[in-house]
């Protein structure tokens, strides 16, 4: 027993004299050509903002070694949660912050500081073989409502719809339910119809469209592959039927559009300032090459449905 | 044998921070209880249990209608169990019964690289082809449905039935095959009227505990079954899609306000899905008690 603990006990008093040797062996850079990062920046939120995001954060990084950007996905609602509790520095979200988590932030000891930073269009997507080419903004909301179930109701086969949706933690959701299922209305109390799949992904979602014809959904543009059927939509029945594109956006005339945001809390540091200050100018540039509408020539009207 | 004195102490110590290790598992669970009841009661309070067993769940609407729910989870679990109960009863049947040992020692440890595979690919793998297979096959509008959420959770649940159930059959004495063949039984007979009901405890306990699997599995479902909140009732409930309660807290509990009446709801389905889950386990935990006390027999 005691020859068995002395031997336990020099076990343990090796291993910790060689962790002990390989911590202050391991990193000493000696003035190398990159310093090691000196500032990290961490940003959470909206899986709809994460791909520009990143590239913004990839963009920068190497313009400036010295700072280490991190980007994480989850949802606006996540990105904001976690900016209130003060475990990151910027969060991503594709909605704006719903008051009661300003409260949240104020009760925090945070006031919360909003960037528009982009524009998004929103796609609305079928099966490629659906022969729909395009909807009205009300033919959209009578098919997340449930008042239109089949097809055949709007020009197309004979087949029930299935409607798909991103979950209710998604900017895109919340955008989507106010601007078109409620046609943009305040005083609308339309909902979701309960047969609505609720997909925790935008690839759940273009997982299903891509193989099912009965299938339609809706997601930011940035996230719409080519395997997808992009439909046109119009404002109205007289109105003309646009696709949505950089241009189109930009114009006014593609219905679903929204702004995306950055928020911060209180005064930001020199550090996320510089970096805001960065995406707001010279990172502009990067915006189009996800799928995004740059801010320089956003569309002055707003994004709402009429 | 003689000890010295401090040997003695040694060995004192070494056996109680055993015991604390051993009790702080039971001390856990009631801790976790706990902490359901704390963050999930005040649901109770704050809206009318008439919302909160409703019809509707709109979470972000204030509609906390927690049935569909409910029964969207019972709906796959009982569906999966129907699927998984004759395939691993039969295979436990195989396995111990008729397979020759070169067999046996094949199959085991195959049953046990299935109980190995992480959900999320079982997700995956049911999202990108048994859901066009059962659209196809069903004339479904979707193949997000509750049907292939159950073929799902049965493929998840076989292993333990069917490591469980031979188990039970493995229980039953070589003498009772012996006499059943010895009465001029075939050995079908024997096995499906003498070793099969002599086993029958353990094979409702192995019921019970992949029931107790399927219930609180999450990944898998969320990516398979559609998460529509919709009531599963009528003829086509299984080829609708439904949403359980473990894919609804995974999915609303990372953007949920920590303190609002949702965050009280969510914990509140924890705390139902704790006590369904808890009953079966003590249902699996008395009938293995039964059996042993009765020898394996009934």
């Amino acid at each position: 027993m005691a020859r068995m603990l002395r031997i336990v006990a020099a076990i343990g008093l090796g291993a910790w004299v060689a962790l002990a040797l390989a911590r202050c062996g391991a990193p000493q850079p000696v003035g190398g050509t990159e310093p090691p990062p000196a500032v990290s920046i961490q940003q959470k939120g909206s899986d709809t903002v994460v791909n520009l995001a990143l590239a913004w954060a990839e963009e920068y990084m190497r313009l400036h070694p010295e700072v280490r950007i991190s980007v994480t996905g989850g949802g606006s609602g996540t990105g904001i949660a976690a900016l209130i509790n003060g475990t990151v520095d910027i969060a991503n979200a594709s909605r704006e912050m719903k008051p009661e988590e300003i409260a949240e932030a104020q009760k925090n000891g945070y006031t919360p500081h909003e960037h528009i930073v982009a524009w998004d269009a929103i796609a609305v997507v079928v099966h490629p073989s659906n022969p729909v080419d395009g909807l009205t903004l009300q033919q959209v909301s009578d098919i997340y409502t449930g008042k239109i179930t089949n097809w055949r109701q709007v020009g197309g086969e004979d087949r029930p719809i299935v409607l798909l949706s991103r979950e209710s933690n998604s900017g895109t959701y919340v955008y989507f339910l106010e601007h078109v299922v409620r046609l943009g209305d305040p005083k609308s109390d339309a909902l979701f119809s309960p047969d609505t799949l609720l997909m925790p992904s935008s690839e759940g979602i273009s997982a299903e469209v891509r193989q099912n014809p009965n299938a339609i959904g809706y997601d930011g543009l940035g996230y719409v592959t080519p395997d997808q059927k992009t439909l046109a939509i119009a404002r109205d029945a007289n109105g003309p039927f646009v696709l949505p594109s950089a241009e189109t956006v930009n114009n006014g005339t593609y219905p679903i559009a929204r702004p995306l945001y950055m928020y911060t809390v209180g005064e930001p540091s020199p550090h996320v300032r510089a970096y805001l200050d960065w995406v707001l100018g010279d990172g502009q540039r990067l915006v189009a090459g996800v799928g995004f509408v740059p801010l320089k020539q956003s569309p002055t009207g707003g994004s709402a449905a009429p | 044998m003689k000890q010295k004195p401090h040997l003695r102490w040694v060995e004192f110590a070494i056996e109680s921070l055993i015991r604390v290790i051993g009790f702080s598992t039971v001390g856990f669970v009631i801790l976790i209880f706990l902490f359901l009841l704390r963050e999930g009661l005040p649901a109770f309070a704050q809206i009318d249990l008439g919302n909160l067993f409703g019809t509707r769940w709109y979470p972000t609407f204030g509609l906390f209608g927690t049935l569909p729910l409910i029964l969207g989870s019972v709906l796959i679990t009982i569906s999966a169990i129907v699927i998984a109960l004759p395939l691993g009863v039969a295979t436990a049947m195989f396995i111990r019964e008729v397979a020759p040992n070169w067999a046996r020692e094949i199959l085991k440890p195959m049953i046990e690289v299935l109980a190995g595979i992480p959900s999320v690919v079982l997700g995956f793998f049911g999202m990108t082809l048994v859901a066009p297979i059962v659209r196809e096959t069903f004339g479904a509008p979707t193949g997000l449905v509750a049907f292939t959420g159950a073929l799902i959770l049965a493929y998840m649940s076989l292993p333990t039935i069917i490591s469980v159930a031979e188990d039970a059959l493995d229980a039953v004495p070589k003498m009772y095959r012996d006499a059943g063949l010895a009465m001029g039984a075939t050995q079908w007979q024997t096995i499906w009227r003498v070793v099969v009901p002599a086993a029958r405890s353990g094979i409702v306990t192995a019921v019970m505990l992949g029931m107790g699997r399927a219930i609180g599995e999450t990944m898998a479902v969320m990516m398979v079954t559609g998460n529509a909140a919709r009531m599963p009732l009528g003829l086509d409930a299984l080829f609708r899609p439904v949403r359980t309660m473990t894919a609804t807290v995974a999915a609303e509990m990372g953007e949920v306000a920590h303190g609002s009446v949702h965050y009280h709801v969510l914990f509140a389905i924890g705390i139902i899905l704790f006590v369904i889950t808890f009953f079966i386990n003590l249902a699996a935990a008395s009938t293995m008690f039964r059996k042993r006390r009765r020898g394996g027999l009934r």
